[in-house]
């Protein structure tokens, strides 16, 4: 575990992102053990954009949530990076971004970015660059000295993705970061969103209950069910690398949307 | 009401006239109700002895009289506020300020014992509730000795503080401090307590996706977090302290103080003076926590709605 945490995020590139093997997470509950996740078996690859997107209930965040290690599993294995998610966590393996921005409003947006620099002990200059920097990545430059209030909604948020890309992780997961936004704002920051995964490939998983989203973002979508949680189908995306939103009137898509609407109309009617 | 003004105020043009309206006017209402209403008090408690003493029961006086001698009595019932005026000006100007019949020299020292307390109540009151949030035994087996604590009258717990500490030879400020802080310190470990554990789960368990130890999160998101809790229970903390300090001068055989002074102008029938000195220890309690609420103006500058 030392040396994990020694090395830089960079060298702990490991062909599997997330192996998740047999996983069950189970609630026990006053009257009958819940299943939020039933032997689950999903194999990300480094540098893949995954979506898991499912109605209420499907598990779909506590299995992103496991493999934070947010949430224990009951039963099987979930290696990240061929570690634990303990040790992943403890290695800055990955950032998160919440379905709320969670910025502190007791600091400007530039000293947010560089909270989890600061609580990995990078020197203040230091981490005031990086941070400036990923600011300039989400075009968020010039608002470095406002508070989260001044800020938009879909600003916020930009901000909360550069503060989980401040310390360069290989994976970056992501919890419906867009859902309480407009739909307007919401294109827009799925089209940056985009673009930056296209310049550095890094590993994104993705919850989202909007299947557009999940077919104009991802390679890969993890359609998943309730009662008990678990993977119904997994579709890669028949769509080009580019991805320009103009793209979402094409045939394929349309016919990728209408694969993952029937995955999702399947794990229901069961 | 607020909302009222502020629409009028672009009409009305001069900012002069709005803090004229919006602050002045109510507060100027207010006091004028109470000199009005304290001047009524002091002519009706007044009158009887006036009767007895200023003028003759039997013989012949006008209703003028009778309100010109309740209003300038030698020992009132009830002074009138010209008098307590006169009393608490005469006070600050004809003795040097080490002087105990200078009231700047009983606010010097109950303000050093309420101050001391303060800050000693404060730290105590911090150090608490952070070991009660860290802690589920702690948060059981402190938190009902803390409330506890507090249904102990302070008249009750002050004599015995004082022997305590006499005998283990402190005097002086030391005690006095020490019981300003037991009133102190429990509205800032409840309101702390309570500011601590404010932040929302989402961003605890941020924290916890950066690998942050204990430390880190109470630095970096509870205290922060905590701070709009504190500085509420900071301003009631003060005035209780001043109430703890004050009532600890009491026992101690009422040397010096604003206490003190309260007291040996009971005993000596002095209305005027426990009046100068009550009116002295409301000033002392407003400049004490306009003193805590600049702070708090400064600390929370950035935040919304502050």
């Amino acid at each position: 575990m030392e040396g994990i945490a020694l090395l830089s995020p960079e060298s702990t590139r490991h062909p599997m992102a997330v192996e998740v093997r047999k996983a069950s997470v189970v609630y026990q509950t006053a009257d009958s053990p819940v299943h939020a996740l039933s032997e689950i078996d999903l194999n990300i690859a480094d540098g893949e954009f995954v979506s898991l997107i499912g109605p209420s209930g499907c598990g779909k965040t506590t299995l992103m949530r496991v493999i934070a290690d947010l949430e224990k599993i009951t039963d099987g294995q979930v290696l990240v990076n061929g570690v634990s998610p303990h040790d992943a966590r403890l290695a800055r393996a990955y950032g998160y971004v919440f379905q709320a921005p969670a910025l502190f409003p007791w600091r400007t947006v530039l000293a947010n970015v560089t909270l989890p620099l600061q609580i990995h002990g990078k020197n203040r200059t230091q981490a005031k660059a990086i941070a400036l920097s990923h600011l300039e990545r989400v075009g968020l430059i010039g608002f470095e000295g406002k508070y989260p209030w001044q800020l938009s909604g879909g600003m916020q948020q930009r901000v909360s993705i550069a503060r989980a890309l401040s310390f360069e992780p290989r994976i970056l997961m992501m919890d419906e970061p867009f859902g309480a936004l407009d739909e307007i704002t919401r294109d827009r920051l799925n089209e940056q969103l985009q673009q930056l995964w296209q310049r550095e490939r890094r590993t994104v998983v993705f919850v989202t209950h909007s299947i557009a989203e999940a077919v104009y973002l991802s390679t890969k979508i993890v359609v998943m069910s309730p009662r008990p949680g678990r993977i119904v189908k997994v579709l890669d995306s028949t769509l080009p690398d580019e991805r320009h939103l103009g793209l979402r009137d094409s045939a394929e898509f349309v016919a990728l949307a209408h694969a993952v609407r029937e995955a999702l109309a399947d794990g229901h009617h069961d | 009401m607020v909302t009222m003004t502020k629409a009028v105020a672009p009409q009305l043009a001069s900012g002069w006239l709005l803090i004229l309206r919006r602050d002045v006017v109510p507060v100027a209402v207010v006091l004028l109700a109470v000199l009005t209403l304290w001047y009524g008090m002091a002519c009706w408690l007044n009158s009887p002895g006036a009767i007895e003493r200023v003028l003759d029961p039997q013989g012949p006086w006008t209703w003028r009289d009778l309100l010109r001698a309740t209003m300038d009595m030698e020992r009132p019932v009830m002074p009138a506020p010209h008098q307590v005026a006169l009393d608490f000006y005469a006070s600050l100007t004809e003795w040097p300020i080490d002087s105990p019949r200078n009231l700047l020299f009983h606010v010097a020292v109950t303000g050093k014992s309420t101050l001391l307390g303060f800050v000693m109540g404060t730290a105590l009151g911090l150090v608490l509730s952070v070991l009660i949030v860290h802690s589920r035994t702690l948060d059981r087996a402190l938190l009902p000795w803390i409330v506890a604590s507090q249904t102990v009258p302070v008249l009750a717990i002050a004599p015995i503080v004082l022997v305590i500490l006499g005998s283990l030879g402190f005097s002086g400020v030391a005690p006095k401090a020490v019981i300003a802080m037991y009133l102190c310190f429990f509205p800032v470990t409840v309101a702390m307590v309570q500011g601590l554990r404010s932040p929302q789960k989402i961003e605890s368990e941020m924290m916890h996706t950066y690998a942050a130890s204990r430390w880190q999160t109470l630095w970096m998101l509870r205290l922060p977090a905590a701070l709009p809790f504190l500085f509420p229970a900071l301003r009631v903390g003060i005035a209780a302290g001043l109430v703890g300090a004050m009532v600890a001068e009491l026992p101690t055989g009422a040397v010096a103080g604003l206490g003190a002074r309260l007291l040996t102008g009971s005993y000596y029938g002095q209305t005027v003076q426990i009046w100068s000195a009550l009116v002295m220890s409301a000033l002392l309690g407003l400049t004490l926590i306009a003193g805590v609420a600049l702070v708090e103006r400064a600390a929370l500058r950035h935040r919304k709605g502050l």
